[in-house]
């Protein structure tokens, strides 16, 4: 049966805002909110991805900014082509660009999957810091190389003039995209929430605390931790594909390793291992620069007093703080 | 919003005014946190100092900071349109940015006024008619540069620019003019602080002249190695690394480096003199090449507004388009691609009692365009 | 290409990798004895610059400036210790890397609301500014050498301290030990603090040395901390040995890679494609290197903790 925990009541209530405020935008004709609603909710999109390497594998990445990148360049180059009229590859066969975001998710999350295949696969022969050091590497690779890389703008990025298609609805209207958003972010919560009760999550749990334990019964931990790392670089892939439509823009910056810092600032504001943490931390996170970012134009010291304080005197982040120290595997 | 800078003449009157009816919003989206906060805090102070001059009660702007990330500027012009509802956008410093806003927002039907970013992209096949150019195109600078390199007779070039876009596009300026031979082409890393590698090229390659682009800190850097390096190859550059506002961190290194600029502070016309006088009264400190932008793009805005109404697009946009305005550089008047057709002056880096400025010493180019007009069809 | 060129460029990735060195010593030792990740190193890096920057602008005197840059950094470091550091020993990474992140917004912009948003006037002082020649027939500027031989200085006077001092014994066994030295009646939280304004003051030296030959802003750090850390991370967290190693072969990699790679590309390129592939992959370099040096020893060059 199952029991109501106040962590559970959180999410729930979560979830409802999720759902009042941009109705609300949309009927106070506030269309900036519901952008600002959108961004938020593809923030913690990439944030769940990561959490799933972070809080349930304990793989500290600070380098999940390469498949948000890889994502949104993937979004970028079919679009771009497509918009210009020239095939992706003539030889040896015809490859179209494509408007179509099925399409363009799926194509981000693959490449993204197999980014964090063979990233995985060399950065997990490394543990603890040297972990975070050589993702952050890759990462920097991938930002270095985009920004010298003459054909998809570079430096200066790559602007698409409209929105991409989705069957059925007009993405160019913030509501209708909002509604995107939001409906792939609930199935990733799904999945999320489904995949930490599933045996592989427990598997990777048990992993994450005693690493023997699960090699006396005869599973790689090696094996598991890739596994997640794929899983989480393919939806934060995902995110980085909705987001360069939020924005109908790519640039090189989607790379830089402050990118892969705010992700993890999501995650760590809301709760590492929560499941709405990082939904938490995104929401948080892009409220307080909208509200701060009029105060002054030395803004920047108010968000890192508060993130200070957060960090200091809310542990378990703000989730963990609201509902009291309840174990957040389980 | 919250920075929303009223600049309605006086508090009292606007108490007393009747809503604005036939006023016009202008959205300002400009760098005003992080290291390129002084490109954007000119040209936001340029442009302010000549819509509080004018004295007028029919215009509103408000101004955000994009922290120069491309997409915070996205969602920024997305804001300005949508919530604001305003009717005009500029302040945008950066090309990466640029090319992020200002093709959404034109194809939107707003107005887009550029302080500072040129892009060939915009200037060419991606030109607009709601879209002006209150600066130069990227290329122009370097263009001068290549054609001073020809009247001091140049004949060995040393080139660099950092690996990315712009950077291309600069040595692409300097060479479409510069007439004779390159001892040595270099792309640096973007964000570069040492030139040492670079400086033991040149001092290698046998040139006789140097151009460099090398905008913000990087050209700092580069001036500040170069003068330490003991090599007396006489260098050039365009005006981005010898603004008022970086010259004073450059220092003696800067001392007689020749540079192409659209403007400077001793360019003889009253509205330079009183720009000049009137920026130094009301900031404290000495205008740059940014401010000087920031203020023509003001007055060339309202300058428009005298003749047209901003609901008639047509209208508006042929006032714009007629330039009918005082700037602080002189002619200036718009190609057929709604960008300048200016002269580019060659300057020298001087010292005026403890301050380092610049003088003009001749005239690069004489009412010059850009050769991307050519692709631009509106 | 000329053998004075390489043996120019050589000196060049020499000096790069030293002052590499001494901004990396400090967090390597913060890392190695207190466990803790600290990404605002690269603000101290600042914090130095512009306090030799004022120093220098108010007295003219370069070796002023230089103790202001040493003392500013390290008062500022001790104070970041006492207030905020010292309650993040016992946490994770994780919270550690976002205070520390938080601190670098509240240095950036504070040092823009002190300094003001345009960069600062710093400059080689006349004794040392210009060329020196060299065995070989190489100009090279003086102030470099200076460079190189001030942060070998540095490096020597670590070994000594680390090797010889009662103070270096206590960093040496806090990195072992924890418990047991504070069992045996040191002081760990006043070692704690000395550690980090050590670590803060080198870096703020860094910053001063390294600012008169560049461009002083705000923002300055960040770029060199991600090139510290990994230069920490090649040598092997916690060793000062490993730190210097991979400093200068972080600093050669870097120089030599921005040279020789477009050249060897020109080799079956047309030359602006050379150029232009060349100077793409020399970004990358250092990180290639890091990730090779990893994946072939996981704790780097030195290391031993994980």
């Amino acid at each position: 049966m199952i029991t109501m925990t106040r962590e559970t009541l959180f999410n729930l209530a979560m979830m409802a805002a999720l759902i009042l405020f941009p109705l609300w935008a949309w009927l106070a004709d506030e269309p900036f909110m519901i952008t600002l609603a959108t961004k938020a909710v593809i923030l913690a999109l990439a944030g769940v991805g990561l959490n799933i390497a972070l809080g349930l594998g304990g793989l500290v990445s600070l380098g999940h900014a390469a498949f948000f990148g890889i994502g949104g360049y993937a979004m970028g180059i079919l679009a771009s082509h497509a918009q210009n009229y020239t095939p992706l590859i003539e030889t040896p066969f015809l490859i179209e660009g494509t408007k179509s975001m099925p399409v363009i998710w799926l194509v981000a999350v693959i490449c993204s999957g197999l980014a964090a295949l063979a990233i995985g696969a060399l950065s997990l022969r490394t543990s603890g810091v040297y972990f975070i050091m050589i993702t952050l590497a890759f990462g920097q690779m991938l930002f270095f190389f985009t920004i010298s890389w003459p054909a998809y703008g570079g430096e200066d990025g790559l602007s698409i003039y409209v929105r991409n298609g989705f069957p059925g609805l007009n993405t160019l209207d913030p509501i209708q995209f909002y509604g995107i958003c939001f409906a792939l972010l609930a199935l990733v919560l799904f999945f999320a929430a489904r995949l930490a009760r599933s045996p592989f999550g427990l598997a990777l749990n048990a992993a994450r605390q005693t690493a023997e334990r699960v090699e006396t019964v005869g599973i790689s931990p090696y094996k598991l931790r890739l596994t997640a790392f794929v899983v989480s670089g393919m939806i934060t892939g995902l995110a980085g594909a909705l987001f360069a439509d939020l924005n109908r823009f790519i640039s090189p910056t989607m790379f830089s390793w402050q990118t892969s810092g705010e992700i993890m600032i999501f995650v760590i504001i809301g709760g590492v291992a929560r499941l709405f943490g990082p939904v938490v931390g995104a929401v948080i996170f892009i409220a307080l620069e909208h509200l701060l970012g009029g105060l002054s134009d030395y803004w920047h010291i108010y968000l890192g007093v508060l993130l200070l304080l957060i960090v200091l005197f809310a542990r378990g982040g703000v989730i963990g703080t609201l509902t009291g120290r309840e174990v957040a595997h389980d | 919003m919250k920075l929303k800078a009223l600049a309605l003449a006086s508090c009292m009157a606007a108490l007393a005014a009747p809503a604005m009816a036939e006023g016009v919003k202008v959205g300002m989206i400009t760098t005003l946190s992080g290291g390129g906060a002084g490109l954007g805090i000119d040209v936001r102070d340029g442009f302010m100092l000549a819509v509080n001059q004018a004295d007028r009660k029919d215009i509103e702007v408000v101004i955000e900071d994009d922290q120069r990330k491309p997409d915070i500027a996205v969602q920024l012009a997305d804001k300005m349109i949508q919530s604001e509802k305003v009717d005009v956008l500029t302040g945008i410093i950066w090309s990466n940015l640029a090319m992020a806003v200002v093709p959404a927002a034109v194809a939107q039907g707003k107005f887009y006024l550029s302080p500072n970013a040129g892009p060939s992209q915009l200037a060419g096949k991606g030109c607009n008619p709601n879209y002006f150019n209150v600066a130069w195109q990227n290329d122009n600078l370097h263009e001068a540069g290549g054609a001073y390199a020809n009247t001091a007779g140049y004949k060995n070039s040393f080139i660099l620019a950092p690996n990315y876009p712009a950077g291309q596009d600069a040595l692409t300026g300097y060479k479409r003019m510069y007439e004779g031979e390159l001892a040595g082409e270099l792309f640096t890393k973007l964000g570069q602080t040492d030139y040492a590698s670079e400086i033991a090229q040149i001092r290698a390659s046998g040139a006789d002249s140097v151009y460099f682009f090398l905008p913000g800190g990087m050209g700092i850097s580069f001036l500040k190695q170069y003068a330490d390096s003991g090599l007396d190859i006489p260098v050039v550059g365009p005006a981005f690394s010898f603004d008022q506002g970086i010259l004073q961190a450059v220092g003696d290194a800067a001392m007689g480096v020749v540079n192409t600029s659209q403007w400077n502070k001793d360019i003889d016309n009253p509205t330079n003199a009183q720009f000049v006088k009137t920026f130094q009264e009301a900031y404290g400190r000495l205008p740059s090449l940014y401010a000087s932008q920031g203020f023509d793009t003001a007055n060339l805005l309202m300058s428009a507004m005298d003749v047209a109404d901003i609901n008639d697009a047509v209208a508006f946009r042929a006032a714009l388009q007629a330039a009918d305005f005082d700037s602080t550089r002189g002619a200036f008047k718009f190609g057929s691609n709604n960008h300048p057709v200016q002269d580019i002056f060659v300057r020298e880096v001087i010292k005026e009692g403890d301050v380092f400025t610049n003088k003009i010493i001749g005239t690069a180019l004489s009412g010059h365009g850009d050769v991307y007009a050519a692709d631009c069809k509106f | 290409m000329s053998m004075i060129l390489l043996a120019e460029q050589v000196l060049n990735g020499l000096q790069l990798g030293v002052m590499l060195f001494v901004m990396a010593a400090g967090l390597t030792l913060v890392f190695g004895v207190m466990g803790l990740i600290n990404l605002a190193h690269g603000s101290l890096f600042m914090i130095g610059a512009f306090a030799a920057a004022a120093v220098a602008g108010a007295t003219g005197s370069f070796l002023l400036a230089l103790a202001a840059a040493l003392a500013a950094s390290a008062a500022v470091g001790a104070l970041v210790e006492v207030v905020v550091i010292r309650r993040l020993y016992n946490r994770d990474h994780l919270d550690q890397v976002l205070a520390t992140f938080a601190l670098i917004l509240i240095f950036s912009e504070g040092t823009r609301w002190l300094f003001g948003s345009f960069p600062l006037f710093l400059n080689i002082p006349p004794y040392l500014a210009g060329p020196v020649s060299l065995p070989g027939g190489i100009e090279y500027p003086m102030y470099r050498l200076t460079l190189i031989a001030v942060g070998l200085l540095i490096a020597l006077g670590l070994f000594l301290l680390i090797s010889r001092t009662r103070l270096g014994i206590q960093i040496r066994a806090g990195e072992n030990d924890r418990e047991m030295i504070a069992a045996l009646g040191v002081d760990i939280s006043r070692l704690y603090t000395i550690v980090f304004a050590i670590g803060a003051g080198l870096a703020g030296l860094a910053g001063a040395l390294v600012g008169a030959i560049q461009s002083v802003q705000v923002g300055m750090g960040e770029p060199v901390l991600i090139l510290a850390f990994v230069v920490i991370v090649i040598g092997g967290i916690g060793s000062i040995k490993g730190a210097l190693i991979a400093a200068l072969l972080v600093g050669l990699t870097d120089t030599l890679g921005g040279v020789l790679l477009p050249a060897l590309f020109k080799q079956f390129m047309e030359a602006s494609a050379a150029t232009s592939v060349g100077s793409s992959l020399a970004s990358m370099a250092i990180y290639i290197l890091m990730a090779v040096v990893l994946i072939w020893r996981p704790t780097g060059l030195f290391g031993a903790r994980g």
